[in-house]
């Protein structure tokens, strides 16, 4: 099974962070949109916007953006974002399925990094294109047909991260509901592993089965719970990459919880 | 987006005085509920821990809870309200609900999840502990109890003792029933004769010095039959509080019916033995009780005054005229304190909702805003920010504005209570959570909270027999059920007129039966048969209170005359001429009654 990085890290601390980019051992990608960060980023930061990414995310052409941020197999990355880790952690599994696995996530927001009052400039930095190799890691993806056979297996936890609302309205038969709310803590994009792992191991997400995470569309939320159900050593994960919306789109079959106006239970 | 609780709590926030949390409970609620999935504890004793712990079931299904968080007297504390918005994002439905008796309810919370609930309400102090079940239910007080001009002294500080006393107390884990406290500051605001005990503050002055005490009312309450408390006696003594307290639970424990649950709240026991033989005992038995301690028991109630400091202003005045609708909020959701110079405000909710990211704005406004740095639940399903300064309303009202908590009206008719219904509750059989939240948007619309003759008057709405919308005590109340045109059917709500909780309670008076969708048009005519009749210095409450009394001369003489009237406006179509009126409100599908087992009784 595929390992994050050797040492099995998912997030960076602040304080690495700082001295890995002081060391100018590292590359960090800020998926925030092209204008945000053109106004401030964490220095040395290159800049790739989760939606760019997604206008094609074939291997192929993943492959010509890793390379063109000055990544080769070796070069350890650091991702953020300032959206609760969310669509970092879209980018970080992209990464990691092209074959990359030296790729940790910021464990806080960019919101928090400058209210803590660390620094930031406008600077873009140039970079040297290398070669990254592909290496496609096809275990951490779940595809519609995969989760179609694979969801009523004992030995698969299907879990939907999206709002607790969304889920009872209309969910992939099977699944459990585990809002991505759930994953954060306080400033903290994860929360602490021992936490992580009662509030797993309540629900019954332990040991060996195989999980697959799955959101509304894109797999950003789910890919948070991707790499939260990492950080507590279950390292049989998979992302369902193209979520709900494609579910739906493709008429497979789905679940509701019957009987109930909830709806009208939410204040918006 | 931001995560909610990267806020950090200013330096001098107002802190609770008590701790009502335990940690230890947390952890053996989920070691239970693993236990009941393995089937090592069985359903029935499962279910009582559950509800002992404040976690109750829901609409249809096993697999969530609802969870009820107490909040002892109503007093709220912002850094308590973002941990709830905290806490309904992970793991509710990004909203919470404010009950009609203090208490925040988190809804569809995973069961799995509940002990994760209680971890975190530990962080803040708060807990659920009995807030359902056969326990002592949460302790309320009136939000105006410390402020209010016509109260004798702040009854808060007995309130918050007595939940003290009884929490996790052995002798309130078992009772036959559940059972209420309420306290209140006077006659008009409290709800003392419509609950298990009820008390008022009273100080009698005995040889020159004055001595504080209450007058207890016992065995009132709300439910599918509902009765009128009993004044105990003349004055109770302060200090004699906790030994009635004890003395009427003890009764209760002892004779309450212990088989049929459907009568067997003490109000059954009351009526059953005739007021004088119960008040006879309870006399009797609070010598008992107090001859018989062996150590000596007392509430303790703190005294420590709470700290007024008015919020610093961090930025100046602007000098902005006040926006629009400021004059109308100002007159239907102020009350002026009896400290000079401060407002209570009251904030409305529809059907006592509230968003995650307004409960954190409403925080924000607690320490911007209240000179007491906390807050107080009231008795329908709203919220009051109290020692407000003046000067600072037209601010808080721009504020309240900006994050959607300024609706008008909330001291007035037009805001409804509606119980959770269909949303949510297993004996629900309509929608009255929604139908709520209708109403108040038609009044608001019609403007009807600025009309002077309707304010006194309540709208209450339970989607059940049972009595948790309060409907016997409103002016205008309503009950849900189902009706049936043929094998259609469809929501229909047994309305009763002139109920009310003041110091001339009664229940109200069943008048018909009214299709959902047609209760709107049916207040709407009732207000216009008012308008048409009404003497020069009538309200709508004491119009109908004259009317259901049968002491009325106009040509609506009796509530049969009003029943007369609506008649024809609650006469069903068939499903050809109007579809909609076989859905109830939120629902897109065919109405058709459906309940689930109830658990009000443990």
């Amino acid at each position: 099974m595929c390992c994050l990085t050797d040492s099995g890290k998912i997030t960076t601390d602040v304080d690495s962070l700082r001295s890995e980019i002081r060391d100018k051992s590292i590359r960090v990608i800020d998926v925030r949109r092209e204008d945000d960060y053109k106004q401030d980023h964490i220095p040395t930061a290159v800049n790739l916007p989760l939606a760019n990414l997604l206008s094609d995310d074939s291997p192929e052409r993943i492959l010509k953006l890793i390379n063109a941020m000055g990544i080769d197999n070796e070069t350890p990355v650091v991702v953020y974002d300032d959206t609760f880790g969310a669509l970092a952690s879209r980018v970080a599994w992209t990464l990691e399925y092209i074959g990359h696995s030296d790729v940790t996530l910021l464990e806080t927001t960019y919101g928090h990094w400058k209210s803590l009052g660390l620094e930031s400039d406008s600077n873009i930095p140039e970079i040297q294109s290398k070669e990254h190799s592909m290496n496609l890691q096809p275990n951490i993806l779940a595809t519609s047909d995969y989760l179609e056979s694979a969801k009523d297996r004992d030995d698969v936890i299907l879990i939907d991260n999206r709002e607790r609302l969304n889920y009872l309205e209309q969910h992939i038969p099977g699944a459990i509901s585990l809002p991505y709310r759930t994953l954060a803590s306080n400033n903290k994009i994860l929360r602490p592993k021992e936490d992580m792992k009662r509030l797993l191991e309540n629900r019954g997400v332990t040991g060996n089965s195989e999980i697959i995470t799955y959101c509304g569309s894109v797999g950003t939320l789910s890919g948070l719970a991707y790499y939260a159900l990492k950080s507590v050593d279950l390292p049989n994960t998979k992302l369902y990459v193209r979520s709900f919306k494609e579910w739906k789109n493709l008429q497979k079959p789905t679940a509701k919880q019957e009987d109930a106006s909830y709806w009208d239970l939410s204040a918006e | 987006m931001t995560i909610s609780n990267l806020k950090q709590s200013r330096p001098d926030s107002a802190k609770p005085k008590i701790d009502w949390a335990k940690v230890e409970e947390a952890d053996n609620f989920a070691k239970t509920v693993k236990l009941f999935r393995q089937g090592r504890y069985d359903a029935d004793s499962f279910r009582r821990f559950r509800l002992q712990h404040g976690a109750y079931g829901t609409r249809m299904t096993g697999d969530y809870a609802m969870v009820r968080v107490k909040i002892p007297a109503g007093e709220i504390y912002p850094h308590q309200l973002e941990k709830i918005s905290q806490l309904s994002e992970q793991f509710s439905i990004g909203s919470a609900h404010f009950s009609t008796r203090e208490n925040i309810q988190l809804h569809w919370v995973v069961l799995e999840d509940v002990s994760e609930i209680f971890r975190g309400l530990t962080e803040v102090g708060l807990t659920s502990r009995e807030a359902c079940g056969n326990t002592v239910r949460n302790v309320m007080c009136s939000p105006l109890s410390g402020v209010c001009s016509d109260e004798e002294f702040d009854s808060t500080p007995y309130a918050l003792a007595t939940a003290r006393f009884f929490l996790r107390n052995p002798m309130a884990q078992n009772l036959p029933r559940k059972f209420k406290f309420n306290f209140t500051c006077c006659e008009k605001h409290g709800m003392v004769r419509m609950v298990d005990v009820g008390l008022i503050p009273q100080i009698r002055e005995i040889d020159g010095t004055s001595q504080r005490g209450f007058k207890i009312f016992l065995g009132g309450g709300l439910g599918n039959k509902s009765f009128v408390g009993h004044q105990l006696e003349e004055f109770t003594p302060e200090e004699d509080l906790v030994y009635t307290s004890m003395a009427v639970l003890r009764i209760f424990d002892r004779l309450g019916d212990r088989k049929n649950m459907a009568r067997n709240r003490m109000r059954y026991l009351v009526n059953d033995m005739g007021w004088e033989k119960f008040q006879n005992l309870v006399l009797k038995e609070r010598a008992i009780v107090r001859a018989t301690q062996s150590v000596i028991t007392q509430l303790e109630v703190d005294h420590t005054p709470n700290e007024i400091k008015r919020p610093i202003r961090i930025s100046d005045e602007s000098g902005e005229a006040a926006p629009e609708g400021y004059a109308r909020w100002l007159k239907t959701n102020t009350v002026k304190q009896k400290q000079s110079g401060y407002s209570s405000i009251f904030i409305t909710l529809e059907a006592g909702d509230i968003t995650a990211s307004q409960l954190d704005a409403l925080a924000d406004l607690i320490r911007d805003f209240s000179s007491e740095g906390k807050a107080r639940f009231g008795f329908v399903q709203n919220v009051a920010l109290r020692y407000v300064h003046e000067d600072d309303l037209p601010r808080l009202y721009s504020k309240l504005l900006e994050v959607g908590l300024a609706k008008s009206g909330a001291l007035t008719m037009t805001a409804p209570i509606g119980c959770s219904g269909t949303t949510s509750c297993n004996l629900a059989l309509t929608n009255s959570h929604r139908l709520a939240k209708e109403i108040q948007r038609k009044l608001l619309e019609l403007k009807f909270d600025e009309d002077d003759d309707l304010s006194d008057s309540s709208i209450k709405i339970s989607g059940c027999p049972n009595s948790c919308g309060q409907h016997g005590i409103a002016t205008i109340g309503f009950f849900g059920g189902g009706g049936r045109v043929g094998k259609d059917m469809y929501a229909n709500y047994q309305m009763s007129l002139g109920g009310r909780s003041d110091g001339d309670t009664m229940l109200g008076q069943t008048c018909l039966r009214v299709p959902a969708k047609r209760v709107i048009p049916v207040i709407l005519k009732i207000i216009e048969l008012f308008k048409q009749n009404k003497k020069s210095d009538d309200n709508l409450q004491s119009w109908i209170h004259r009317v259901v009394n049968n002491n009325e001369d106009s040509e609506i003489k009796s509530i049969n005359d009003i029943k007369k009237v609506l008649e024809p406006l609650v006469v069903p179509p068939t499903k050809e001429e109007d579809p909609d009126f076989y859905l109830d409100y939120g629902d897109d599908t065919s109405y058709h009654t459906k309940t689930g087992k109830g658990e009000c009784a443990a």
